[in-house]
């Protein structure tokens, strides 16, 4: 097989061409523009080194401490809530169960739903005089709440709407838990353990990579939240749902400072960055990858 | 494994309330879209529409224009699914059945672009369209689609080549194929059902895609039916029968395609999750 480099080339270059274009020169650009006041208004962007990063951390932008602290709370409540919950019906669709594959539809089925339509549904349900879950919540007598439109509840609710299209992390986690063998639980059964010592002993320590690679991703995603800011809350109510991408938007393409926008992109980046980076250094101690080879 | 009589009977339990919780939006939403305001307005909510508008869908899908919406989405997933399915199969040939130096290196850092957040890009792409002059065109949503199609997808079809054997090609070019025939005749024939997942994945996260057409595009007629969608929503805000009427119309095409191609979905999900 000679000339395998230019042909290897050859049939990645649209890929290594599109990373070009479309990611590492566009990275670059934005690095570079985090160093100007570019506006689209104005003729040419200027030159004004670090300012814009001195802006956001001096405290003069109290949105971008606002949207950042939004942002964390957010993601602090939905992973753990989407790791934990994916992961127990995943646990269920395990088991030995007749119909498998109906409930595995079902629960897969509104992650494919448009993120515009499925925001539409989700204003319905938590609309608060005519919406089903106060009509509900009434019904039994319990407390409700103003969801969406309240300061202090809408980003838990906004977490709610999102705990509908866990799906595809559901379904990762029943591969990881399929790959486990059958002997290791038999062999719990024969020492006389139950179902704890099983889950315990065996089931975590076994889907710890699948654990550590749906966190990274749920980290990755949450961040990033836009669509559920701009459909469901445009940042309100008072700027309680400011997410930071959203602020990023915001800035850049309605109040048009291209530049300092760029600054927030890559303050995000390396937010992102250096979570993945602890999520990865972490995973050593928890980690478990059979034949005692550690990631 | 063996499992108690209780613990089944609990898993069933749950099995059925958790189904209820994912399910219920849904049934919310079809009979809301099929009531009128009065109707919707009853407290406490009756869960079957008496009797049953149908009308709203032809009245929600025509007041705006979602006949042009619709169209204009179809046009940008062609593209894109064409793009993608052409480029990324390519680009994973290269990637796994031709050994060249650099090769692992060089796909490892395609795919830690994974990890780069969107908004990183987002300004000096839009700044480099618009230069050009394809702002409020749909070049800026289709044309990058062929250039690899996204790493995701080239790593999909990767994992699939990888288990492929050697010999097939060899024996090919024994018999003094290229690799472009090797590419169209061996390995593009044996992975219809990961280039299925291929399409699939593609055409849901063009038919959902916000971000792409609000930044891109401007003009109305040019919308597509998740910005058509939200602009409904800004101008008739409290016709939740007419809002809901359009909502699952748009979600109907994406419910179809997903159960249609069931299967394959679950196998590429699953996939994703393989150590690569």
């Amino acid at each position: 097989m000679r000339k395998g480099l230019f042909y290897g080339l050859l049939f990645t270059s649209p890929a290594i061409l599109g990373f070009l274009i479309f990611t590492l020169g566009p990275m670059i650009a934005s690095l570079a523009l985090s160093l100007t006041d570019y506006n689209v208004f104005k003729a040419h962007a200027s030159f004004v080194g670090f300012d814009n990063y001195a802006r956001l951390f001096s405290g003069e932008d109290d949105l971008f401490y606002k949207s950042l602290g939004i942002t964390f709370y957010f993601v602090l409540l939905r992973v753990p809530a989407v790791i934990i919950i994916s992961f127990v019906v995943a646990l269920l669709l395990n088991m030995n169960v007749k119909g498998r594959a109906v409930f595995r539809t079902i629960i897969y089925l509104p992650s494919i739903v448009p993120a515009v339509a499925s925001a539409m549904i989700w204003m319905w349900l938590l609309n608060p005089d005519l919406g089903l879950i106060n009509s509900a919540l009434r019904w039994l007598h319990l407390p409700t709440s103003n969801w969406l439109y309240s300061e202090n509840s809408v980003i838990p609710s906004v977490v709610l709407t999102t705990l509908w299209g866990i799906g595809g992390t559901v379904i990762i986690f029943l591969a990881g838990l399929s790959g486990i063998p059958k002997q290791y639980y038999e062999a719990i059964e024969v020492d006389g353990g139950g179902w704890y010592s099983k889950l315990r002993h065996i089931t975590l320590p076994m889907v710890t990579p699948t654990i550590f690679f749906n966190t990274i991703m749920a980290i990755i995603g949450s961040f990033q939240v836009f669509n559920e800011a701009y459909i469901l809350t445009q940042g309100g109510p008072n700027n309680r749902s400011l997410f930071y991408v959203f602020y990023l938007w915001r800035t850049a393409f309605r109040d048009t400072e291209m530049g300092y926008a760029s600054a927030l992109a890559w303050v995000l980046f390396l937010i992102i960055l250096f979570f993945t980076f602890i999520v990865f250094r972490t995973s050593k101690s928890w980690v478990y990858y059979e034949g005692g080879e550690r990631a | 494994m063996r499992q108690s009589k209780l613990a089944l009977t609990w898993g069933y339990i749950a099995l059925f309330a958790i189904s209820a919780l994912f399910i219920i939006p849904f049934v919310w939403l079809v009979r809301s879209s099929l009531m009128d305001l009065s109707q919707i307005f009853t407290m406490p909510p009756q869960w079957i529409p008496k009797p049953f508008h149908w009308d709203n869908f032809h009245r929600a899908l025509t007041v705006l224009p979602f006949g042009t919406f619709f169209a204009n989405t179809f046009i940008i997933v062609v593209g894109v699914l064409v793009g993608t399915v052409a480029t990324s199969s390519i680009a994973a040939f290269g990637f796994s059945r031709i050994r060249w130096k650099g090769r692992d290196a060089v796909f490892g850092i395609l795919m830690s672009s994974m990890m780069l957040p969107a908004a990183v890009t987002l300004i000096p792409s839009f700044l480099g369209w618009k230069t050009i002059g394809f702002y409020d065109t749909y070049y800026p949503l289709v044309v990058p689609s062929f250039f690899g199609g996204g790493i995701f997808n080239i790593f999909l079809l990767r994992q699939f080549y990888l288990t492929i054997p050697k010999d097939f090609d060899e024996a090919a070019f024994v018999d003094g194929a290229t690799y472009f025939q090797i590419y169209a005749r061996i390995i593009m024939p044996l992975s219809r059902s990961v280039l299925i997942v291929v399409s699939l994945f593609s055409f849901l996260g063009t038919w959902n895609d916000f971000m792409g057409p609000l930044i891109y595009l401007k003009s109305d007629r040019l919308f597509t039916l998740a910005l058509g969608l939200q602009m409904f929503q800004g101008t008739y805000n409290a016709q939740w029968d007419l809002l809901m009427a359009a909502s699952a119309a748009v979600v109907l095409p994406c419910v179809v395609v997903f159960l249609v191609g069931q299967r394959y979905f679950l196998e590429g999900i699953t996939l994703t999750g393989l150590k690569g």
